[in-house]
């Protein structure tokens, strides 16, 4: 249960992570603000669901968050870009910063009663005496249909080969008459749609507020950084290993003071450094993303399944 | 037998599958100006790469006045005295032509990392500089910021940085490309002077230059040297003709242009 | 060799912006009394040691750090326990000597960690800086003993008898002592920039790979560079620490490192003196500002943005683009251009703060209806006069804004014409 569990909080990761990821091996900028969009979609999703109810907001608010990020990317972003990747680094975070101060600004500082449509409140399925929400197998389903229908895009259709031409041959896709500044505001736009989208999802299973943004932003980066920055496939694998990973460490409560007491050796209050042996895992367990970006980044810097290093 | 400045032995580098370097050996003693020609894609700059530390080589030895540098890092292959210059010009572009070359003579004077030495009470790299700039004439230009200068500006600044640490093994990678004739006749010139007394290795494909300053000529095709010999032995070479399919004419250098 | 006696101008001119500066800070609380004011400069000192370090590792030397209040806040909380064991007898250390204890503590971070994240460079760098920000930041809710948990730890900077009649209890003197360290700091960095490491950090940033070819480990640089750059960090925390008294997890946390980073660009990442504006700016918005608006932090992350988009050199470098214009005589010509698109943008401002408090006011503050006051000006944020008012100074603000910016445009790129023909 634990591990579907998991793997839920996973797929979520990857449909904000895959947004990112094809933000950067397209354009090479790290879009600070994409967990912000996915934050403005559970929003837009609150407010057009309170008016039409829930599934068409499902529809609407990735619209709606792509035509922002596009009309961003066409107005801001483009005239950032001739500064270079790291002024492209500095717009995002700024953005980061406005997007999430003018949430507060439209809907207040407090969390926003984004509610669970009752179609999808109660349990799917019971195994033995827990039960598997079905708001989270939804989730599952949106993730998975979503990595379908982007896989289809790119790899079917003709707009799909322009990007994946573009993706890592931008110059060569221009001379070729593609209009690559167009492809760049579609996939940006795009991106931000997906982002949008875990958001309408992400906002009714947990809680929607203007921190929210903040909260998993940093994991999302975590998960684009660790899959490799420029594969899709890695961060679908890094989603799931830091989902699974974080549901489990939450879950457990052995620490190494436990531990040792089980084979015998007593660590009491007196003992050096007993905070840090009477740490429990689930304690330790906003650290875990974290410590592995560090190693990943040091000995790895490509990521597990990553085409560009920088 | 004395040691030679750079001798290369089997060198061989692959990128993945590729091999761009197939076996190179090359014996260059100390003090000679030494050449090396060849068609466009035939290993040149990967082989000053691999012997500037610049790429690490997949097989073979190269030493540096009789020391292996074989998976040495460039700092420390540049600390035993060996200096490059780059085809495409790699200077300090923030900084001005004064502390470009001012940057490339600290490490030699024994500076290191100090963060307690005010740098402009520094005699002697203040005096090592100026000699730089001057033998390279941009006295003129100290202050302008290298990123302001000319494209022949930069080339002559690009070698001065390279000189200025005092390395005695030099390589400069295409040091003339880009010019015209009259630029190309003060870099030779310049070339000569500041390069007096040390061992030179230059890849160039202006034969005029090449027939006017080397002693010897190594020709580079397809990662192989397929021949090594003084200029006239290299011209009147059946095998090099072919190679550079006329590029090579017994009129003259002055008609020589690869 | 004969020693000369060269009278060098330079050094004069050096003496005099040093002797100002110090000058302009001993003087300024006799000029501002009200205690907000003095705290408010304090702050602005403590800020301008920050932004000037941080500025080592951005525009000297490079390297985008998104962690950098990791090295001040485990300076400030190494100085927090520091000062506490002192008041308990267990430590000999005067407050005014316990910046030198933070910077110590963030030095010995700087090694630490510098040399895990100076391993690589560019994006991953700031990558690794990010996630060592929030191991840190993470870790500090995990060791309550040390980090003092949700509370955090505080401390009190008056203890032990008075030195001289010095007790630093009152503001004033806390910010004689903060003033102090500020000048300092500022000239210790500012001297650095001028030596070896400093000038190879310069020439790491310009070009790496050339800095290997003449000799140089550029991990090492940038390593070292770091240290130092941890060392005025942890300055700066201690200072903060006799500030206020406090220290929380938000000393080591994403927010206060992504300020830095705010403060030392708006301020110009390309002279010495764009972090002290900078941080400067950064302070009276985070200060000052936040006491009229409940928008300041959407007003600086706006600010932000346009300077990233506009004026990427930042505030400095428009002054210097300025003083060039003056020094060769063309700001005559520009002058009256600067204040018509000056006054436009007025208007356009008025357009986005009526816009900001009035959205503010009725999503958010209804609770207490809907009237409001405005620059001394009361209206009902519901009515529809003040929008119209809003969508009116949007139209005419903007369009006068675009018309006025164009002529300023045509004006300077005629002028920059002349200086690219040579002309004096």
């Amino acid at each position: 249960m634990s591990l579907l569990n998991g793997v839920s909080y996973g797929l979520l990761l990857f449909m904000l992570s895959s947004g990112l990821t094809l933000i950067f091996s397209m354009m090479g900028v790290l879009n600070f603000a994409h967990a912000s969009f996915y934050m403005v979609g559970a929003y837009v999703a609150y407010s057009i669901g309170l008016k039409v109810g829930f599934f068409p907001a499902l529809f609407v608010a990735p619209v709606v968050v792509g035509l922002l990020g596009a009309l961003v990317e066409r107005y801001g972003l483009r005239t950032v870009h001739r500064w270079g990747h790291v002024a492209e680094l500095l717009f995002t975070f700024g953005l980061a910063y406005l997007i999430e101060e003018s949430v507060k600004v439209v809907w207040g500082l407090a969390a926003v009663p984004y509610r669970v449509p009752e179609a999808l409140n109660g349990p799917l399925f019971t195994l033995y005496s827990t039960s598997f929400p079905k708001l989270r197998g939804f989730m599952m389903l949106v993730a998975l249909l979503m990595l379908f229908a982007v896989w289809l895009l790119l790899k079917r259709t003709r707009i799909g080969l322009v990007i994946q031409a573009a993706l890592t041959h931008p110059h060569t896709a221009e001379a070729l008459g593609h209009n690559v500044p167009r492809v760049f505001m579609l996939v940006f736009g795009g991106g931000c749609a997906l982002a949008g989208l875990a958001g309408v999802i992400g906002g009714v299973a947990f809680i929607t507020e203007p921190s929210m943004a903040a909260s998993v932003g940093p994991i999302v980066f975590v998960v684009a950084v660790v899959g490799g920055m420029g594969s899709l496939a890695g961060a679908f694998l890094a989603s799931l290993l830091i989902g699974v990973m974080q549901t489990f460490a939450i879950a457990l409560d052995w620490s190494l003071a436990g531990m040792l007491g089980s084979i015998g050796v007593a660590v009491t209050e007196s003992t050096p450094l007993y905070s840090l042996w009477k740490l429990q895992i689930s304690q330790v367990a906003p650290v875990l993303p974290y410590l592995l970006l560090v190693l990943m980044l040091i000995f790895r810097p490509k990521g597990l399944l990553g085409t560009r290093a920088d | 037998m004395t040691t030679n400045a750079l001798q290369l032995e089997d060198v061989r580098k692959s990128f993945g599958n590729t091999a761009i370097i197939r076996g190179v050996n090359l014996a260059i003693p100390k003090g000679e100006r030494h050449a090396i020609i060849g068609p466009n894609g035939a290993g040149k700059s990967t082989l000053f790469n691999l012997i500037s530390g610049r790429f690490p080589m997949s097989s073979g030895s190269i030493k540096l006045n009789g020391e292996e540098t074989g998976g040495l890092k460039p700092f420390q292959i540049n600390r035993k005295g060996l200096s490059r210059s780059f085809q495409i010009t790699n200077i300090f572009h923030n900084l001005s032509v004064f502390e470009n070359v001012r940057c490339a003579v600290l490490w030699s004077l024994g500076y290191r990392y100090s963060f307690w030495h005010r740098l402009d009470s520094l005699k002697d790299t203040k005096l090592r500089a100026e000699e730089v700039i001057d033998s390279i004439g941009l006295g003129h230009l100290r202050a302008r910021p290298a990123g302001l200068l000319t494209y022949a500006e930069q080339r002559a600044l690009e070698i001065g940085i390279t000189i200025a640490g005092g390395a005695d093994v030099i390589l400069l990678d295409e040091p003339t490309a880009g010019m015209s004739r009259s630029e190309t006749a003060n870099v030779v010139e310049l070339i000569r002077r500041v390069t007096a007394g040390k061992t030179l290795v230059m890849v160039e494909h202006d034969m005029g230059v090449v027939f006017g300053l080397a002693d010897r000529i190594s020709v580079l095709v397809y990662g192989e040297v397929i021949a090594t010999d003084t200029p006239e032995a290299i011209r009147a070479n059946p095998a090099v003709q072919e190679a550079y399919l006329g590029g090579l004419h017994k009129d003259g250098p002055e008609d020589g242009h690869a | 060799m004969a020693a000369t006696l060269r009278y060098r101008p330079l050094n004069l001119a050096r003496w005099v912006i040093w002797g100002t500066t110090a000058l302009i800070m001993a003087v300024l609380p006799i000029f501002f009394t009200q205690g907000f004011a003095i705290t408010l400069m304090s702050q602005m000192g403590v800020a301008i040691i920050f932004t000037l370090s941080y500025n080592m590792l951005l525009g000297q030397s490079g390297m985008l750090s998104f962690g950098h209040a990791v090295y001040s806040g485990l300076g400030a909380y190494f100085a927090v326990h520091a000062l506490n064991m002192a008041s308990k007898g267990q430590l000999w250390v005067p407050v005014s000597l316990l910046p030198l204890v933070g910077g110590l503590a963030g030095a010995v971070f700087g090694v630490l960690f510098g040399y895990v994240t100076t391993k690589r460079a560019g994006t991953t760098f700031a990558m690794i800086t990010l996630g060592i920000g929030e191991l840190v930041f993470s870790c500090s809710l995990m060791f309550p003993d040390f980090f003092g948990g949700e509370g955090g730890v505080t401390t009190n900077r008056v203890f032990g008898k008075p030195f001289l009649g010095v007790t630093f209890g009152p503001a004033v003197q806390v910010y004689y002592l903060i003033a102090f360290w500020c000048l300092v700091s500022m000239a210790l960095m500012y001297a650095w920039a001028h030596t070896p490491l400093g000038r190879m950090a310069n020439a790491v940033r310009d070009n790496p790979e050339r800095a290997e070819f003449v000799g140089y480990d550029t991990q090492k640089v940038r390593w070292y560079t770091l240290i130092i750059s941890a060392f005025f960090a942890g300055i700066a925390g201690a200072l903060g620490v006799i500030n206020f008294e406090i220290v929380t997890a938000e000393n080591v946390s994403a927010v206060r490192s992504g300020g830095v980073l705010l403060a030392a660009f708006i301020g110009g990442v390309g002279f010495f003196f764009g972090p002290i504006i900078g941080a400067c700016v950064f302070v009276y918005f985070v200060v000052a500002l936040s006491d009229h608006t409940k928008a300041w932090l959407l007003y600086l992350g706006m600010f932000f943005m346009l300077m990233v988009m506009f004026a990427p050199g930042g505030i400095a470098s428009l002054i210097m683009m300025q003083v060039q214009l003056v020094a060769r005589q063309r700001f005559g010509r520009i002058w009256r251009h600067y204040l018509a698109a000056g006054a436009s943008s007025l208007l356009v401002l008025a357009a986005v703060i009526l816009t900001v408090e009035m959205t503010y006011k009725v999503s958010v503050d209804s609770s207490g209806g809907t009237l409001m006051k405005l620059f001394g000006v009361e209206f009902d944020a519901a009515a529809a006069g003040p929008w119209a008012v809003a969508i009116g100074l949007w139209i005419v603000g903007g369009w006068l804004f675009n018309v006025t910016r164009k002529r300023v445009s045509q004006v300077y790129g005629e002028i920059q014409a002349e200086f690219q023909q040579g002309r004096p």
